[in-house]
């Protein structure tokens, strides 16, 4: 229920609310509804920054983005006065748990089968958060503490009620997703079957994905002979590991030291992952070997270093040692270690230690987009993409800059003058519920 | 010749070291007043680590050390902390001395037998402009201890005079937190603080007997109910963690009880109680505007600062306590967020100055900029309250703590 829409019922006789709004949904498919959203400061991303400019959207999809004097709004449209707003695309958080995720149990170290998928609460309040956090796509994951605690999902934060509302579907039918790997402090524990060490960690690893290699060849053997008689004995783990050889899913790795880095890069070189490093405290100390492996970095911001042994040496510099290295770096909340309303400030404080201001929005927006092979249909304001899109009170990187509105697909799903939409951006009585953090660090 | 060239240059560079100190900003807050800033702005520090002279129509003296900024406020002061005790590293038994879980109840822990002023953290905070912290005992038990007032820049208590306050406070919890096997709900918390305050008031009755009574023995030595005989004669503030309403009304319900000094500190659900905040008369130490919501602090807002400062209700920013990551917070990110949320800028600012010094009684030698005051500064090349602003240097006493621009 948003503002606009609000108003509009507000018109309409209180008795005849609930039959309006059946009716409507019963109606046939209306014509594509074109919104032009004009005199705005726009951020497309893909492009420099433009003043008076105006996005103009048909349906879910963006038709033109330019100076309003050279946009041509069609008759029909809807008019948004963006006047004294800035508009940015949806933000792309590459890393967080929020739905109140679960993933792998403590049984094994390695568990590929595992979907977070199956975890997902599509009505937990961190997801309105993120929503007024100007967070349109998320990498929802399982935590770090597996050396693979299962796989992730890609998700829209689209109003819906089953986590295939939120879905994306890639062109084979398939969900977008990737997997959650993690080495360092985290996935050493005391006892058995997990790793004490950090040896025996990619000891493990490897193993596992040397028997995938075997179950590759024999899957890829199995389609191509091509025999419907023959029966395939599919390994919901196996062939997780093998989708990961095949390039079909990428890994994110949680890792923070310098070693435990080079671990994950020596992992790559060996079994060609796919793969993007999450966290990455000390990438200042191996920038150039982040760089010459040519590893996209997906990286968090914190307040201080430390908390743990492996983020004693975290620094804020991070971001732009990778920017002057070309490393293509994103951003993430890691939601509830970052709360998905600051992930603009988080940006922020790259800015503050080096980072350009266009990379720094770029890292919240077409990185992340990139990072999860999703570019082509988001992450920048650009005709033919969907149009996902941020409203602001001012500048991206100001602590003062309010978020307005959030659009997903041409609908808005985050309004600031809604008051229950409200309560999700500022808080107050109601506007939570026991969050548990289960799918991140607060367990052990 | 060589050799006193060397020498002429050592003693220059030991003057330099060793000069005080001017700013020249473009903008300063000196928080006095209607907490406005004044443009173009000096201040002189003096020898003896306290302010000499602030104003427009100053001239610099030969020989001083000019610092030129654009905006500079008076050190920052973090009202409550977890700082020095709670370490970088996050490792039990090596930099956690922040709780102890052995009792609920352990008014007699001091902070200055815990502060390890080399600890990182305190580094990174007073980079940043903080320069005075009300750190020590964490919520997270019934009464986990002490807490003292102390400037980042004291690398460890050698004497009680390294401190700015021993014992500024004792810190108490109500709440989830600070329930487990026993206390294990919220009503029997409260039946175990009463029980022991109460122990509090007849030990200190034992006492002024004896004081007045020769014939009668003093009661033996006990640190633990001295402390609470200390809070109860309201000479050391009882700070209580309370988040939810029902918690927030059982700490005003215990000061109404016993009439200790209270601070009420976290009070994240402060805004359904505003009323009874404002009537008792109290102080509030507004939990960390990031703090996560989850727990006690659901529903929690970003705009309680600016509600509380709406009601009159004085209160200042903490950077709380942080059982993972980021180990600490930093009190000014804190106050910039709730400047967002409704606060007025000069009214976050005052929130992790003048406000803090005064909630702690040290008004008179911190939090602002005036002749005699102690000479804490944080200088910036920007807007205090932005992200992308740098601090550029940082005072302490009138001497140069650092100058990293971070």
């Amino acid at each position: 229920m948003r503002s606009r829409n609000l108003l509009a019922l507000a018109l309409a006789p209180l008795i005849a609310f609930p039959f309006i709004y059946s009716s409507a949904r019963e109606s046939p498919e209306p014509e594509l509804k074109i919104q032009a959203f004009t005199n705005a400061t726009i951020y497309p991303v893909s492009s420099p920054k433009i003043e008076n400019a105006t996005l103009l959207l048909k349906g879910d999809t963006i038709i033109a983005v330019g100076p309003s004097d050279q946009i041509d709004i069609p008759a029909d449209a809807q008019r948004i006065d963006a006047t004294g707003k800035t508009i940015i695309p949806g933000l792309i958080c590459t890393h967080s748990h929020i739905g109140s995720v679960s993933g792998a149990d403590s049984s094994s170290p390695i568990q590929p089968e595992v979907r977070v998928l199956d975890s997902i609460d599509v009505r937990d309040t961190s997801i309105n958060k993120a929503r007024a956090g100007g967070i349109t796509t998320v990498n929802l994951m399982s935590g770090s503490g597996h050396l693979l605690s299962g796989q992730t999902l890609y998700l829209k934060l689209r109003e819906g009620n089953t986590v295939e509302d939120l879905s994306i579907k890639l062109p084979d039918g398939s969900l977008a997703y990737g997997v959650k790997m993690a080495n360092g402090t985290n996935s050493i524990r005391d006892n058995g079957p997990f790793p004490g060490t950090r040896a025996k960690s990619a000891a493990l690893v490897r193993q596992k994905f040397l028997e995938a290699q075997v179950y590759q060849k024999k899957r890829a053997k199995h389609l191509e002979e091509n025999n419907p008689e023959k029966i395939f004995e599919r390994d919901l783990a196996l062939e997780t590991l093998a989708d990961i050889l095949d390039g079909k899913r990428t890994v994110h790795h949680h890792t923070h030291r310098h070693d435990d880095i080079l671990t994950v890069l020596r992992l790559k070189e060996e079994f060609g992952f796919k793969v993007v490093l999450h966290h990455v405290s000390e990438a200042w100390k191996v920038a150039d070997e982040i760089a010459a492996a040519d590893v996209p970095c997906s990286l968090i911001f914190l307040d201080s270093p430390g908390g743990k042994l492996e983020a004693r040496d975290f620094e804020w510099r991070n971001g732009a040692e990778l920017e002057k290295r070309g490393v293509l770096t994103a951003l993430h909340t890691d939601d509830p270690i970052n709360d998905s309303r600051w992930f603009l400030r988080n940006a922020a404080i790259g800015v503050r230690a080096g980072m350009s201001r266009e990379k720094a929005l770029e890292a919240l927006t077409l990185s992340g987009a990139k990072i999860l092979d999703l570019d082509k249909s988001v992450g920048s304001l650009e005709p033919g993409k969907q149009a996902d899109f941020v409203l602001l009170s001012g500048d991206p990187f100001s602590i003062y800059t309010r978020i307005l509105e959030t659009h997903i697909e041409g609908k808005q799903v985050f309004d600031l003058e809604d008051p229950q939409d409200r309560l999700f951006a500022e808080g107050g009585y109601g506007a939570g519920h026991n969050r548990q953090a289960t799918g991140c660090c607060f367990y052990r | 010749m060589f050799k006193s060239l060397l020498l002429s240059l050592l003693s220059l560079s030991l003057t330099a070291a060793h000069a005080q100190i001017a700013v020249k900003a473009d903008l300063l807050f000196t928080m006095t007043g209607d907490l406005k800033p004044i443009k173009n702005a000096i201040i002189l520090c003096s020898p003896d680590g306290t302010i000499q002279a602030v104003g427009t129509d100053i001239q610099i003296p030969e020989g001083y050390q000019t610092l030129t900024v654009k905006v500079a406020t008076p050190g920052i002061i973090d009202a409550h902390s977890t700082v020095g005790l709670s370490g970088i590293l996050n490792s039990p038994k090596h930099d956690q001395e922040q709780l102890e879980k052995s009792a609920p109840i352990q008014p007699e822990l001091r902070a200055i037998d815990a502060y390890n002023g080399r600890d990182p953290l305190v580094k990174w905070l007073r980079d940043l402009g903080v320069t005075t912290v009300h750190t020590g005992h964490a919520p997270g038990t019934l009464i986990s201890g002490q807490l003292m007032v102390v400037k980042t820049n004291v690398p460890a208590i050698t004497s009680l005079d390294d401190t700015l306050v021993p014992t500024s406070a004792v810190a108490a919890t109500l709440g989830s937190s600070a329930l487990s096997k026993s206390p294990g709900t919220r009503a029997k918390a409260i039946a175990l603080l009463r029980a022991e305050l109460l122990k509090a008031q007849a030990h200190a009755r034992k006492i002024s007997t004896a004081e007045a009574d020769d014939e009668k023995d003093a009661p033996a030595p006990n640190i633990k109910l001295q402390t609470l005989v200390d809070v109860l004669n309201k000479k050391t503030p009882l700070l209580i963690n309370a988040q939810r309403h029902q918690d927030i009304a059982s700490a005003l319900r215990l000061r109404e009880e016993f009439g200790f000094n209270l601070i009420l500190d976290g009070a994240a659900e402060a805004y359904l109680l505003l009323e009874e905040i404002k009537a008792a008369g109290i102080p509030v130490i507004v939990h960390p505007t990031m703090g996560r919501p989850f727990g006690d602090l659901e529903n929690m807002t970003f705009t309680l600062a600016a509600q509380l400062h709406q009601k009159g209700i004085p209160f200042a920013f903490q950077s709380g306590y942080e059982t993972y990551v980021p180990k600490t917070r930093v009190v000014h990110f804190e106050a910039a967020l709730a400047a967002a949320y409704g606060l007025p800028r000069e009214i976050a600012l005052a929130a992790c100055t003048i406000y803090p010094a005064k909630i702690l009684g040290l008004d008179d030698k911190i939090g602002s900029l005036a002749p005699g005051k102690h000479a804490d500064l944080a200088l910036f090349d920007g807007d205090p309250l932005e992200t992308t602003t740098h601090t550029t240097h940082v005072i302490i006493n009138g001497k140069l703590v650092s100058s990293t621009a971070k």
